[in-house]
């Protein structure tokens, strides 16, 4: 089960949670299981085609899976997911 | 007697003012002299959809630091200087998600002040390199607390160690807005010579929408300015703040404003792409989005029958933004 970091902007979804942990062998299968226990955040990552929409950011343990397989990239027992947004403000 | 139009043309002093400044650009006693008066460019393939309206915009990004930020940096160290809140052996530290960090570090090089900066690990690398091309020492927070985890860390730090440092706080200093109040509000209607109907520019700390409007408003109310906003709170529209779902800067007040743009963000990135395309300016995605709203303004008005001339900003350019390739992504530099 990897941990999933959620960004604030997400966490209205998570009752707050800034860490969730969920399963999955890819990015594809966490995102699917991340949906079901948190109904409605798989749409403000991904977009219609279910690709990560562009100015997301989804990171398997510090690498940008853009560098890596995409959706499906593989998710590790231990690793830290993080879903960054881009910075606001200033 | 004089007709109320004829009140609002620059005088005789100010003209000459003007004229004095360019003069000075030419050849500036600092880089700082050169911040400011920055061109106004007519985006004539973009507004062809919109007949009877202008559309125009400041290139920002043709300040030394590279972005419409000197100008509230420059105004909130000079204004600091003068209380004598900061001098040699102050530090200035702030949060920043960019752009006010090379601001702050280019101003702080040119003036001997050291600079410190708060910054969401996330932040893009050549920012962060140019930030620490000047000597500015870089403090990371945890990029998935955003520009207000920068903030909230910022606070601490200071609080810490009160006497070591000087906090400008760009989201409540009334230096920034004071920035584009006596600068970027009088040249747009210096440039546009009077006709500009409609200022347009979205919201990160709120200072160049307050001011432009404050001194647009003060020529003429009839001028109607708008603020931009992304559209959800999980957005890409980096330098942009959704005020719902943020900490509200104290400088922000929207009574002043004419109205809201609520932009998604694809049409802010589709519109930074339109601009390198069509126009060969290569900007920023806040860029984008200002001018995508302009282009919402614009098409409204042709739509009513209506003529004008829409004013935004280019925040910065495009290059700022750079994702690193590949193949260079261990490459240390």
């Amino acid at each position: 089960m990897a941990t999933v970091r959620i960004p604030t902007p997400l966490r209205k979804y998570t009752q707050g949670r800034e860490d969730v942990v969920v399963s999955g062998q890819t990015v594809a299968e966490l995102l699917e299981n991340l949906e079901s226990s948190y109904p409605g955040i798989r749409e403000r990552i991904c977009d219609e085609s279910g690709a990560v929409r562009r100015f997301v950011n989804v990171f398997v343990a510090d690498e940008d899976i853009r560098f890596l397989d995409n959706l499906n990239t593989p998710v590790g027992e231990a690793d830290e997911v993080s879903i960054v947004p881009a910075i606001a403000g200033g | 007697m004089a007709t109320s139009a004829a009140m609002l043309m620059p005088t005789g002093y100010e003209q000459l003012q003007l004229q004095l400044r360019s003069a000075r650009a030419v050849c500036a006693q600092r880089i700082t002299d050169l911040i400011g008066n920055t061109p106004l460019v007519r985006l004539r393939n973009i507004e062809r959809s919109c007949r009877g309206v202008e559309l125009w915009a400041k290139c920002e990004f043709a300040n030394p630091g590279g972005s419409v930020k000197d100008r509230a940096a420059l105004g909130m160290v000079t204004d600091a200087i003068a209380r004598g809140e900061l001098a040699a052996g102050i530090t200035l530290i702030d949060s920043t998600s960019g752009n006010t960090g090379i601001a702050y570090s280019m101003v702080g090089a040119a003036f001997g002040i050291d600079v410190t900066l708060v910054m969401p690990e996330n932040v893009s690398t050549p920012r962060k390199q140019v930030t620490c091309a000047f000597g500015t020492q870089i403090i990371f927070s945890d990029p998935l607390e955003g520009s207000d985890g920068a903030i909230v860390l910022a606070r601490k730090i200071v609080e810490a160690e009160p006497g070591k440092y000087y906090y400008p706080d760009q989201y409540s200093n009334a230096s920034n807005p004071l920035a584009h109040y006596h600068g970027t509000g009088v040249e747009i209607w210096q440039q546009t010579e009077g006709s500009v109907t409609h200022f347009v520019a979205g919201i990160g700390t709120s200072g160049t929408i307050m001011g432009t409007t404050r001194r647009l408003h003060e020529y003429s109310r009839a001028i109607r300015c708008f603020g931009i906003q992304p559209d959800d709170a999980m957005h890409g529209l980096e330098g942009l703040k959704h005020i719902p779902s943020s900490i509200v800067p104290p400088i922000y007040d929207e009574s002043i404003l004419d109205g809201m743009i609520w932009l998604p963000t694809d049409e802010g990135w589709d519109m930074s792409e339109r601009l390198a395309r069509e126009e060969g300016l290569f900007v920023g995605h806040s860029s984008g989005a200002n001018v995508a709203g302009a282009l919402r303004l614009a098409q409204q008005l042709t739509q009513a029958g209506e003529s004008g001339v829409v004013v935004t900003m280019l925040c910065d350019r495009g290059d700022r933004y750079f994702a690193p390739l590949k193949w260079e992504r261990n490459y240390v530099w």
